[in-house]
Order: C-alpha cells, then structure tokens, then sequence
C-alpha cells in the first residue's frame, strides 16, 4: 500500500516537468511575438516591448524556464499579464467551486452508476437493455448542451433552481448545494452511464465465477453474495473507471463553470485563454495536472482497499 | 478475423448501424457539397424572419439575425468533420506507430512507449487545448491535431497488448525463419489483425474528438462570425435561450446524432473483431494455470459444450441465472432402483438440459446429464467416478440445484425425506451449507479473493448457527484447527491469495463444514493440487467423514482415490451411471466394459512392463450420444444388440447394478 502512493507520487515530479517544459515548448512555438499575440495587432509597439520584457522573452528559453522554475518551486506562479495580480493566489480562490464541482458530481455518479448497473445486473431484462442503450446515449449527448437544456427549462421556465453563480459551502450549505445541482445533473449523465454499464458488466463477470458458486451451494444468503462478496469484487474495475472519469470531469468543468458563472478554475482558464493570459494558463495548467494526479492516487487507494492483490502488486 | 464482405453484409443487416452510416453520409455530402442540401446562403440574414421555428422557408427555423439555421448546420458540418479527421489521423498514426513499435521491439522501446502513454493520458487535456488556441489564435486544425496527439495514447496501448500477444503466436516464428524482414511481417501478418481493433479505437476517438471541436467553438475558439459552425450555432442558441430555445436543437441533435453513430459503428466493428478474438482469449483462459506452481493431472472437465460456466456475452445477458432457483416442473413418479428407506441422498431418473442457445449452434436444449439414480448412505463415502465430460460436475451441482447454465433439473432427489428437485428458495436455506456442504475443485478461486479467511468462514459460520461475533470467531479457529491449520489465528488473518493451494483447500473445507453438514460434497477436491498435497487432502476428508459421521460424495477421475477412501463406486460415462457397486466389487468384479477400461487404464495398478492400456476414443460430446448404449462406439465387445437400443441400468446383485447388455461376458482383450 505504502509502496503503491510512493510510486504513485514519484510519478508526480516527472509529470509535472514534462507538462511544464511543454507549456514553454508550446509557448516558444508561437509565431511572431508573444508580447503581441496577447496585446493584439493594435497596441503600440513601446508597449509590446514592455510586455516582451516584463513576460523575460528577452532571455534565452532556457534561462527563462528555469527561472519559472525556481519561482514555481517556491509557490509563485507570476503575475497574469491582463490584470497583473498573483498568479497563485488566483488560482487558490477559484479552486473551490472546481472542487466541489468535481467531488459531487464523482460522489453522483458513483453511487447513482453503481445502484444502476448492480440492479440491471441482478434484475436483467429491460432494466439491462435500458442501462446498454442509455451508455451509448450518455456518450451522444454533450453535457454543456445538456447542460443549457437544463438552464431553460429547471431555471429559466420552472425557476427550481438557479440559473447561474456559486453560493460558498460557508455562507449557505443549501445554496451551496442549489447552486450546484443543475451543473452536476449535467456534468454526471454521461458519466452516469457509462459506469452503470461498466458496473453491470463487472457484476455479470463476478457473479459467473467459481467463489459465487461455492457460496451459494455452501448456503451463504443471496443478498450477502451479490452486495458484500460480488459488488466489492466488481467495484475495483469501476473504481479505476471513476477514477479516469473524475479526471476527464476537469475538461467538462471548464464549460459547465463557464456556462453557470461559476468563478472557478475552468472558467477562469477560458478567460485567461481568450485574453491570452500564458502564466494565468500555466498556472492552471500545473494546478489541473496535480488535481490529476491526487485523483489518480485516490483511485489507487480506493482499488487497494477493496482488493488486497492490487497493493500486493 | 472473417473476410470482409459476408461479415459488412452482416453488419448492414442491422437496422442502426444502417442509419449511422446514412447519417455519417448525410454529413459528408453537406461537408463536401452544402449547396446539394440548402438552397440558401449560410449568412444570408433574413431579418424579419429573425428567431422564428420550422417553417417552409427555414425548414429549422433561424437565429436572432435571421441566418437560416438548416443552411449554417449544413455549411458548419465541413469544419466539424474536417478537425475530426485531424484528431482521427492523428491519433492513429501516432498511436498505431508507436504501439506496433513498442510491441514488437519491446525492452527499452516499449518502456518509453508507455511511459509516454502514461504521460498523455494524464495530460489534462482540455486546458493544454486552451493553452494552444491562446498560442495560436483560431487555428482548429493545430488544436485538433494536439487533440488527437493526447488520444493516441489510448490507441498506442491496444495497439501495442495485441502486437505482442501477435507476436508470440507460432505463425509470426515462422514468418522470421521464412526470412521476412521486421517491416513485412508488420505490415503482413501484424496490422491486418489490428484494423478491428483500430477501427473500434479511431470511432471513439472521433466521438469524443467531435465534442471537443464542439466545445472549443462553443467557448469562442471556434472559426470567427459569422462563419457557421456547430458548436458555435449552440453559443448563438445560448445568447437567446430565454426567448427562442427551440434554437439549442438543431446544433444539439447534429452533434448528438454524428457522435451517437461514430459510437455505433464502433460497437459494430468491435462485434465484428470480438468473433475473431474471443476463441484465443477461451484458449488462453484453459491453459492458465490455476494456483501458484500447480499443474492439472487432466484438463477441467468441460460439462458442456458451451464450457461449465455460464458465459455471457457482454452486454446481452439477461439476470444472471445462477441467483435464481429455477423453477422445476412436478416430477414423474421415480423409476429404476427402489428407494432406501436409511439412505441420507437417494437421487433417481436425474437428468439436466440446457436451455437452447440460438446462434450458438443449439437449436434445442441438449441434455448433459440423463436418468442418473445414486444413494448416499449416511456417514458413506461414495465416489462418482468418469472421465472429463462424463457429466459428474453437473450431477454434482444438480444435485444442491445449481446447474450450470441454467440448466433444467428433472427426476427426483430426496434428502433426508425432502425432495430436493423442487424445492423452495425457504427449503434451500436449510439444506445448503447446513445438510450439504460443497467443495469446488480449484480452492484458488473458490474463495472471495478480497476478504480476509476468517471474515469469509466467521459470515458462513454466524450463517448457519447464529452464533454471535465473539463465539462465531472461536468457533472459525476450531474449524481451521480441525482442517489441520497449524496456526489457525495467522490463517485467518490471510487474504487468500496469500495462501498455497493446499492451505486453500483445507480453509475451503473448512468453509464448507462451518454449517456441520451431513453430506459433503467435493468436487474433484485434490485435481488442481500438488501430487504431495493430495494425499493429505484425501486423508483430512478420511479424517473429517469419520469423526464427524458425514457422508461424502467425492467426484473424481482417479480411481486410486476411491479405492483408498470410498465404500462405494458409481462410475458415469456420457451422462449416465454404467456401474455401481461396492468398491471390493469395483476391482474385484468389474461388470462394464468401460469401468474394467478404466481400471486397466489407471496408472495405478498397470503392470510395470509394456505400454498403459488406454480405452481409445473419446467421450462423445452430449448431443452427439449414440441412441443405443453409449459406450458402445469405444467397446471391444459391443455387437449388434449394443447399438440397437438404449440400455437399461440393471441390478445384478445386492448394491450392484449395471448398464450393459452383456455384463457377464468376459473381457476378450484390454
């Protein structure tokens, strides 16, 4: 167990090296000067200039990794270069609405997937069939559309909940869970769906196996095998799936924040895209990467927990 | 993999796929010629027209600047599938490139590969998307192609699991010492066997690329207005959600209908690829090993055709069968042997069919196990003795009505004055585990991999005595103890991987005797364990029969072990019972051809001079079975009478019955 969150954390240096040299790469590669990509073609060219030094292009590639390096090492991510604030403290007070954003809509889609795909397993006929056509539906329809059906309709038409902006867990725990129902309804259908059908897939193949048999003919009750042997067995295949998704929720959050207003990390990424606001963005670049990988190790712990083979390995 | 064009002919039968591919098409010609489909002009406002629904002049109504919305969706359809072709390409150039590499080159090649795989797939890709748009304002086609590099990492892991599995087939041996040279036998025997799975691959790379081209022009990084594209067309519905949402549709159902049949076609295609697929992977799942280090002294015995466990087909199978007591019709009045009125089990006209199973070459159910009648005494150990398909397996599992398969159970199995065939899910719960305890063959996968020994035997044991925690622990140890764990307190705190293959025998045994049984019944208890700890097995079962009065009903192939451990012998040769008898009289006064082939076969007793007799032939698969007596087509004696008519199983003396038409004819030779 140990050696699986060491591994997985030494994992973590490399990956954020890489990801960083390849922000620089990417930033390198840009044709002309960067300086005027993010003024524009109208801005005068003593202010491009400015900027050209304020942002270190000036200095070799190199140098100017480096030193980001350093700064980066030391909690400072630089200063965005359309509104001049801190990068990292930035970040920090948009992380919470990604968070939560996140950790709901994993907590939704796992218990609301499983209970699906454990009861077309165990039930079969329609419920199954339902739970197969319904993946392929989830994975069909994109969740920022499904997300403005949502808008039109529960906010807009029927006023159940509110259209946009994020209420802190702090302030209002209500409002906080208000304010975030209709984005996680949109964010988890798909995800929703496809765990369901991993779930139901995993429950068929568990409850084929041999250790099922032999509790049943040795009279171990029906409810004991399918909910405590063979769900525990079929959850680590979802568990690493839950995992993936979790992470792949990071791409859907930078549209659903956009569209609720929530002032979240997503959000302000696209901003700072539009804006071309480079440390901004790799700042959030950094900061998703390491949300990726705590949600990786949390999916490790979770498997070793359920099955005492995947720490063994 | 099946050629081409029976298995697309196939595939265009099926009434959704059909459909993608008309749509798929729909989209190319709107792409290739938007003209063909709309009469109008993309931009073209219509103002007085502006945000108005279906109509016969805008036959999908139009936006807020009165834009027709058909002729944008149509005019928008280029760009869309143009950044998904990019990603496609990408991805699978990529993917397919360096996963053959790594496949096939393995060692150092094959770590960067992964490792590289590892990093793509933690990129998190969407912000590295945004990072690249604010680099290159506008550019789709750099964005998708960045896109497309971050999937391939999905493609390069299949590519490069199949290359290798590939690779160590025989046929790509052969292929190098015919003298190919590395890029021919890739691009000859490698890649063709890939396209299924490239194909499932590159469609769900094309589905999820399709969102996200979407999305990026959804948040503005799209081609700039008033150029139409579909993601953009959803971001000009959402500015006028209020008034005219109708306008979300038409966008939302193009992109939902184009990624709902790249999904589909890949479900096809991998229908396809699996056909191909799923006989090697059968193949592979038989010749693993079971246990650490232990070797089979046979191969399991397949019950069935169709193989002893129920197999679903992903994604089809109904409720699983194995959960519910099926539910039997009344039995007719039992036949053949009276019944004993002292006998514990008394099993009579027993027989199992299978469901039929369309498309897998059974039209009609097939019976695998047909009129057996056997008796267990109490405190007896009766072994069922045949060889691998001879349906003892099946017999055994009838008999606690767990069929394989969801088999159907007929005849009439009285227990302890309880029929069981027939008996209510209430009646099981005091029978199963409590009279009858089971013990499977393999004890590596009998046990719930992922709990502890003693949290598994501690549920069994508060099962069937409602014992509290505290005594119900006390009482695992004794049991670990009395299976012969020398340290039962470290046992129970192992997982049961962390056992060898007899431990995990004897903590199965124990798990079957939490219960305190009557009957035990072991199904080939010692085949998948070490030749040392056979004996051992053997000698606790000898051990637990005695001192605690149970009977055993011990199914097995060797006949070494019945004649140390069984009183009696019922020998099984295709679904039927041949011969039953005592066991002095099983090697002392063999009646059927079959049984006194056995027992010259059996490694045991042969002379130590010359060849092992063998009985040649094989057991007739279960619907193959021959209308007279079965043995017949392997049988030195069989005559004309033999193949005639099926032959009925008669009792020659006390305990001893017999299937043949000429059991007191001599042997004319082995």
């Amino acid at each position: 167990m140990v050696r699986l969150v060491l591994r997985r954390l030494a994992w973590t240096g490399p990956l954020l090296f890489v990801v960083s040299v390849l922000c620089f790469l990417l930033i390198s590669l840009v044709p002309g000067d960067p300086a005027r990509t993010v003024l524009g073609p109208l801005a005068p060219p003593e202010q491009v200039e400015a900027l050209h030094r304020q942002m270190g292009l000036d200095r070799p590639l190199t140098v100017q990794y480096l030193s980001w390096l350093a700064d980066a090492v030391h909690g400072d991510l630089g200063r965005s270069v359309s509104t001049g604030t801190a990068v990292a403290p930035l970040i920090a007070s948009r992380l919470a609405p990604t968070v939560s954003l996140i950790l709901l809509t994993t907590l939704t889609v796992g218990v609301v997937g499983t209970a699906l795909g454990v009861l077309s397993a165990v039930r079969g006929g329609p419920l199954g069939r339902l739970v197969d056509v319904a993946s392929v539906v989830g994975l069909a329809v994109p969740g920022f559309w499904l997300a403005l059906v949502l808008i039109t309709w529960l906010a807009v038409r029927w006023r159940l909940f509110p259209a946009t902006g994020y209420v802190p867990f702090g302030e209002s725990p209500v409002g906080w869970l208000r304010s975030l129902a209709l984005p996680v309804t949109a964010t988890s259908l798909a995800a929703v769906t496809a765990v369901a059908k991993q779930t139901r897939d995993a429950m068929l193949d568990v409850l084929s196996r041999d250790f099922v048999r032999v509790m049943q003919a040795n009279g171990l009750s029906t409810r004991s095998i399918v909910y405590r042997h063979a769900l525990r067995t079929a959850a680590v295949p979802v568990v690493a799936l839950l995992g993936v998704i979790s992470a792949s929720l990071l791409g859907a959050t930078v549209l659903i924040e956009n569209i609720f207003g929530l002032p979240g990390l997503g959000s302000g990424a696209a901003l700072a895209a539009a804006q071309h606001d480079i440390p901004v963005l790799q700042g959030a670049v950094v900061c998703y990467t390491l949300i990726v990988v705590a949600i990786g190790l949390l999916a490790d712990l979770a498997q070793a927990w359920l099955d005492p083979r995947v720490g063994a390995r | 993999m099946s050629g081409p064009g029976p298995a697309s002919a196939r595939l265009l039968r099926r009434p959704l796929v059909l459909l993608a591919l008309l749509w798929l098409a729909l989209v190319l010609v709107c792409a290739l010629h938007p003209e063909l489909v709309t009469g109008r002009d993309p931009v073209d406002q219509d103002l007085p027209a502006a945000l108005s629904g279906p109509s016969a002049a805008h036959p999908l109504g139009t936006d807020r600047l009165g834009q027709d919305l058909l002729s944008r969706l149509a005019y928008g359809a280029a760009g869309t599938l143009w950044g998904v072709l990019v990603a496609v390409l990408t991805a699978t150039v990529v993917g397919v490139g360096l996963g053959l590499l790594a496949g096939y080159l393995g060692g150092l090649v094959d770590a960067l590969v992964g490792r590289l795989a590892d990093l793509l797939f933690a990129l998190p890709a969407i912000v590295i998307l945004l990072v690249v748009v604010a680099v290159f304002p506008g550019d789709v086609t750099i964005a998708m192609l960045t896109f497309g590099l971050l999937l391939s990492s999905g493609l390069i892991r299949v590519v490069r699991a199949a290359t290798r599995s590939t690779r160590e087939e025989l046929f790509i041996a052969a292929a190098r010492l015919a003298g190919l040279s590395t890029p021919q036998i890739l691009r000859r025997h490698v890649l063709p066997r890939l396209r299924g799975l490239v194909i499932v691959q590159a469609s769900l790379v094309a589905a999820v690329a399709l969102v996200m081209q979407a999305s990026l022009a959804f948040l503005g990084f799209g081609p700039p207005p008033p150029e139409p594209s579909w993601g953009g067309m959803i971001d000009e519905a959402r500015a006028v959600i209020v008034r005219h949402p109708w306008a979300l549709f038409p966008p939302g159902l193009a992109v939902a209908l184009t990624v709902l049949s790249f999904v589909l076609l890949g479900d096809a295609a991998r229908d396809g690829a699996t056909a191909a697929w799923s006989a090697t992977k059968l193949a592979r799942r038989r010749r693993r090993s079971p246990g650490a280090g232990v070797a089979r002294t046979t191969a399991p015995a397949p019950a069935h055709p169709t193989g002893s466990a129920p197999a679903h087909p992903l994604g089809s199978a109904p409720a699983h069968p194995a959960l519910s007591t099926p539910v039997h019709p009344v039995a007719p009045p039992p036949a053949g042997t009276p019944r004993h009125a002292d006998t514990l089990l008394s099993v009579r006209q027993l027989s199992v069919q299978l469901p039929a199973r369309p498309g897998r070459g059974a039209r009609t159910g097939t019976t695998v196990v047909s009129d057996v009648d056997l008796d267990v005494g109490p405190g007896e150990i009766v072994g069922l003795v045949g060889e691998s398909g001879c349906g003892k397996t099946v017999t055994a599992l009838s008999i606690l009505g767990l069929p394989p398969g969801d088999g159907r159970i007929t005849g009439s199995c009285h227990f302890a004055g309880v029929d069981l065939v027939g008996a209510t899910d209430r009646q099981w719960r005091t029978v199963r585990g409590r009279r009858i305890g089971y013990v499977a063959q393999d004890p590596m996968v009998s046990l719930d991999p992922t709990l502890r020994v003693g949290v598994q035997l501690a549920e069994a044991v508060r099962r069937h005595t409602g014992l509290g925690r505290r005594p119900a622990r006390a009482r695992v140890l004794a049991l670990l103890r009395d299976v012969g764990l020398p340290a039962p307190e470290t046992a129970a705190r192992r997982y049961p991987h962390q056992l060898s293959g007899g431990m995990a025998q004897r903590v199965a045994i124990a798990f079957a005797l939490a219960g305190d049984p009557d009957l035990l019944i072991a199904d080939e208890p010692t085949t998948a364990l070490d030749v040392t700890r056979q004996a051992e097995i053997l000698a606790l079962l000898a051990r637990t029969s005695r001192d605690r009065r149970m009977a055993v009903l011990l199914v097995t192939h060797d006949l070494g072990v019945v004649a140390a451990l069984c009183d009696r012998a019922v020998v099984m040769y295709a679904g039927q019972v041949v011969e039953s008898c005592p066991v002095t009289d099983l090697f002392a006064r063999p009646r059927h051809p079959y049984t006194r082939g056995l027992l010259a076969a059996d490694p045991h007793r042969a002379s130590r001079s010359g060849p092992l007799p063998t009985i040649s032939g094989t057991v007739p698969a279960p619907g193959d079975w021959p209308t007279g007596c079965r043995f017949a087509p392997r049988c030195p004696l069989a005559g004309e009478p033999c193949r005639r008519a099926p032959v009925p199983l008669d009792r020659l003396g006390p305990g001893h019955a017999v299937r043949c038409v000429r059991p007191d004819e001599d042997r004319v030779a082995a």
